[in-house]
């Protein structure tokens, strides 16, 4: 039965802190995510969803309960480095996540370090490319450049090359669309489709937004103080929210449509 | 006590009807900003830009980053510190000029009195090593140096009490020990302490969750019912947020407005192939909305070091035609708005994007 | 780049630069202009400066300009081995510890702390009173390296706790970076400024304290440093003879490097460190 099932998670808890202080972020919580499906963890911020999203990444360990990868207990292979080879990631703010000493192109080529069987340095610089145009940027555009030269956008698709690169089984994307324009969040949302369709990746996408998780998910998975609160397919999720805080998130969205802050304090503002 | 008289009155929670708007408060006209880069070329940021903002009113400046906005708000609050230059133009605070003044000048008589900006990352403006009334004794001081300290506690906390603080306690907390909420309150009451006739709030959501968003906002429009804001530039990066906050609208693309008009007309009924495609690029979680794929804007905007010849836009247009890339555009007027597209009357335009 | 240009501004820096350049200056091309000898009487004992002898003669009689341009080579020596002993344990220490975290860093903040309480100068004076024959000039600047890096430890583990939870760490992680790789290339490039801070202090104490043990008779065996010279202004009485000449341009010398080093190091920070830069 858990043969087609990527994580599957039994009353998993992260606790940071001891005693008095001690601070639940995780709090019992249990899910099964499926071979090829794309699953968002909504909420806001603060709502444990990326201190759960690190778990799936290994980057930190559940306090209590088991988690599952591919069957077997995450850290069934001494070696995390087995686990990073299936499951990666990108981040929120991709001009945080490149090191600021050394060229983007030198750091895309870092990832080959993961590799069992290390590629020639041609073949290294080859791949380097395809990936690159794999997310619309041409090769030479980045020759020699430094991270604080390219733009948001372009930063984040360079997260994005590098996933091209290791081809893991597991995207973890951790609010990728949040420090991107409005107008650069489709196109992000589009690459997250074609590494779903084309190299077959599992895909967790966190997000405070529920109208982008409403676009890309099979299915979304609402968070509140460390808690699954809601989950489904999001048409039910988006259009027959059974808990507050979903409704509460639905209700924050600035959609044109639909009355958001009272209009009359909007217009009486404006006159 | 020479305490300025301001009137003690209980927060109003929610939103309240608000006098009619008045005169002009602000008037840019025909502004143009550049920098020069390290290797020392010229790029003009901002290349002709006019607008008047009434008292009362907020206007929204959209655009992705590279467009100019931050540079038109540095120029509009007279900041113009090396590698950024004004070239020409003007730009007016009740009828003043602030441009040509030296920094030192422009803090001292512009800046948090004249014209007051609301930083983009609130929660991290705030220095974790000072207290709240520290911070906020420091903006009075620097444009009154001989504000006794009982003067200025008495205005801090008639101030604090007023945006719907625990005075008393939070002016004499760390940044620390305070919630988000609070802090970012405190970041907006302590710039808008001087009241300044002009706010400027330069994408103080983007970053936030959707419902922090949303109480950002539905706190500088509580601030704007009490008149501690009298009027407000919206710049931000998301077209459809605008129809929920400014009254009127200017799409902004490679230094230039593109589309200047009333907030319905650009958001349900733009007229320039960009806004619209802004607009497209938006999610919006309706029923029935997920097959409408929002489409990204391809390309990035162009980089302005050296004059482009034709419409701006051209090479991005998803309906560019070939007379785009040769003929100057102006701003016009077409159908009540100002638009910068040589097809905006037809119906070459509504193939792009536009609202859901 | 910019912060570096930025530097080069501030008036303080360049005084302080200026003066540090100037001693230095004094001590590599001293023996150029002045014929150095600190072995031969060249005339009689606390000789008044004058002609030939422009700050005259010590106790026995030899030239005081050779003696404090050999003194002030051995005083910077002793400076930059120990500094960059102590930067380079501290930093190790620090940066690992502030990365780690957990258990590992709890002992090491428990073993820096443990160093920090025991007096440099006590652990100083006792070793070299019991090592009579065996305290060279290297001997020193490694002791007071070895009990000073404390200093460095503490201020670069906070530093380094701070960026631990970058992104850009986290990235390395899941690309198979050791720790040591992180701590080299992830962290410390972030931290080189701060470092170089660090080790400017260091050398700045370092020069100091072992004026302050020389001059307590407990300096080196085997050269001669600008403590060593006021200890011998001491014992042989040059204080109350009022030979001044004898001990004035030693002290001068050592305020004026430490002096200086502590100038270029409170310009540093008010230029790297982001919570003073206003």
């Amino acid at each position: 039965m858990t043969e087609h099932l990527k994580f599957e998670a039994t009353h998993i808890s992260r606790v940071f802190g001891h005693g008095k202080k001690a601070v639940t972020a995780v709090d019992d919580v249990s899910f099964a995510i499926k071979d090829r499906e794309i699953i968002s963890l909504v909420g806001q911020s603060g709502c444990g969803k990326t201190v759960l999203a690190k778990m799936l990444l290994r980057l930190e360990q559940p306090t209590r309960g088991e988690l599952l990868f591919n069957g077997k207990p995450i850290t069934a292979t001494g070696d995390p480095r087995n686990h990073w080879r299936q499951v990666q990631a990108v981040f929120q703010d991709p001009f945080s996540c490149f090191n600021q000493f050394f060229t983007i192109r030198n750091q895309l080529k870092a990832s080959f370090r993961l590799f069992e069987k290390k590629p020639s340095p041609a073949e290294i610089e080859e791949r380097v490319d395809q990936a690159l145009l794999a997310v619309n940027i041409k090769p030479r555009e980045i020759d020699g450049k430094f991270p604080f030269e390219l733009s948001g956008g372009q930063m984040q698709r360079m997260l994005l090359a590098r996933i091209f690169i290791l081809k893991p089984q597991v995207l973890i994307a951790d609010e990728p669309t949040s420090m991107v324009d409005a107008c650069s969040r489709a196109s992000i949302l589009d690459y997250l489709m074609k590494l779903k369709e084309e190299l077959s990746m599992t895909i967790v996408f966190v997000t405070h937004d529920i109208g982008l998780a409403y676009y890309v998910s099979d299915s979304i998975y609402i968070m509140h103080k460390g808690k699954i609160v809601e989950q489904g397919p999001p048409d039910d999720v988006t259009q027959r929210p059974q808990s507050d805080v979903t409704k509460r998130l639905l209700e924050d969205i600035p959609d044109v449509h639909r009355e958001w802050i009272p209009r009359e304090a909007a217009v009486a503002a404006a006159r | 006590m020479t305490a300025p008289a301001l009137p003690v009155q209980a927060p109003v929670p929610g939103p309240a009807p608000k006098p009619a708007a008045g005169k002009v408060v602000l008037e840019v006209e025909d502004l143009r900003v550049h920098y020069l880069t390290r290797f020392g070329a010229k790029i003009q940021a901002v290349d002709g830009v006019t607008f008047s903002l009434k008292q009362g009113e907020i206007l929204g400046i959209a655009g992705e980053s590279g467009c100019g906005k931050t540079t038109l708000v540095s120029g509009c609050m007279g900041l113009y510190i090396p590698p950024l230059y004004h070239t020409s133009g003007d730009v007016r605070i009740d009828g003043q000029s602030i441009v040509g003044m030296t920094p030192e000048q422009n803090r001292k008589e512009v800046l948090g009195r004249k014209i007051a900006m609301i930083p983009q990352g609130a929660l991290n403006s705030l220095n974790p090593t000072r207290k709240i009334k520290d911070m906020a004794t420091d903006m009075i001081l620097s444009h009154d140096e001989s504000a006794d300290k009982k003067t200025i506690n008495d205005r801090l906390r008639e101030r604090f009490s007023r945006i719907g603080l625990d005075a008393q306690k939070v002016l004499n907390s760390y940044p620390v020990e305070l919630p988000a909420g609070t802090k970012q309150r405190c970041v907006i009451g302590i710039s808008t302490l001087l009241n300044p006739k002009v706010v400027v709030a330069d994408e103080p959501t983007s970053a936030l969750d959707v419902s922090t968003q949303k109480s950002v906002i539905r706190l500088l429009f509580e601030l704007m019912n009490q008149e501690i804001i009298s009027s407000m530039l919206f710049i931000t990066h998301e077209l459809p947020l605008l129809r929920h906050v400014s009254s009127s609208i200017a799409v902004m693309y490679a230094g230039e407005f593109v589309e200047y008009g009333s907030t319905e007309q650009v958001i349900f009924d733009g007229r320039q192939p960009y806004s619209r495609a802004l607009m497209g690029s938006m999610l919006s979680t309706e029923p029935g909305q997920k097959s409408r794929k929002p489409v990204a804007i391809e390309g990035a905007p162009p980089k302005l070091d050296k004059p482009i010849p034709g419409c701006r836009f051209a090479e991005r247009c998803p309906v560019a035609q070939p007379d785009c890339r040769s003929t100057d555009q102006v701003l016009r007027v077409v159908g009540g708005r100002q638009v910068r597209c040589k097809y905006a009357d037809t119906d070459l335009v509504k193939q792009v994007g536009g609202t859901v | 780049m910019e912060l570096v240009k930025g530097l080069f501004k501030i008036p303080s820096f360049l005084f302080g630069l200026a003066l540090f350049l100037g001693t230095l200056g004094l001590a590599f091309f001293g023996p150029l202009l002045w014929h150095i000898d600190v072995v031969s009487r060249v005339g009689d004992p606390y000789m008044a400066p004058g002609a030939g002898h422009w700050l005259g003669t010590d106790h026995l009689g030899v030239d005081m300009v050779s003696m404090l341009i050999t003194g002030l080579r051995a005083s910077l020596y002793v400076g930059f081995l120990a500094g960059v002993v102590a930067t380079v344990v501290g930093t190790l220490i620090g940066v690992y510890g502030g990365y780690k975290g957990g258990l590992l860093d709890d002992i090491l903040t428990v073993a820096t702390n443990l160093f920090l309480v025991i007096p440099t100068l006590i652990v100083l004076i006792l070793l070299s009173s019991s090592m009579e024959k065996g305290r060279s000039l290297t001997l020193i600047a490694l002791i007071i390296g070895c009990t000073t890096w404390t200093w460095s430890a503490r201020a670069v583990r906070a530093q380094s706790a701070s960026l631990r939870a970058r992104d850009h760490v986290a990235l390395a992680r899941i690309n198979g970076y050791s720790t040591i790789e992180i701590v080299l290339e992830q962290i410390l490039p972030y931290l080189l400024s701060y470092v170089f801070m660090v080790f400017i202090l260091q050398t700045a104490t370092a020069i100091l304290t072992e004026a302050t043990i020389s001059m307590l008779g407990l300096g080196p065996y085997d050269s001669i440093s600008l403590g060593k010279i006021l200890n011998d202004a001491r014992t042989n009485e040059a204080l109350i003879g009022g030979k001044w000449w004898a001990f004035i341009p030693a002290m001068v010398l050592v305020t004026v490097i430490a002096f200086s080093l502590y100038v270029i190091n409170t310009a540093m920070e008010g230029v790297f460190n982001p919570r003073l830069r206003k």
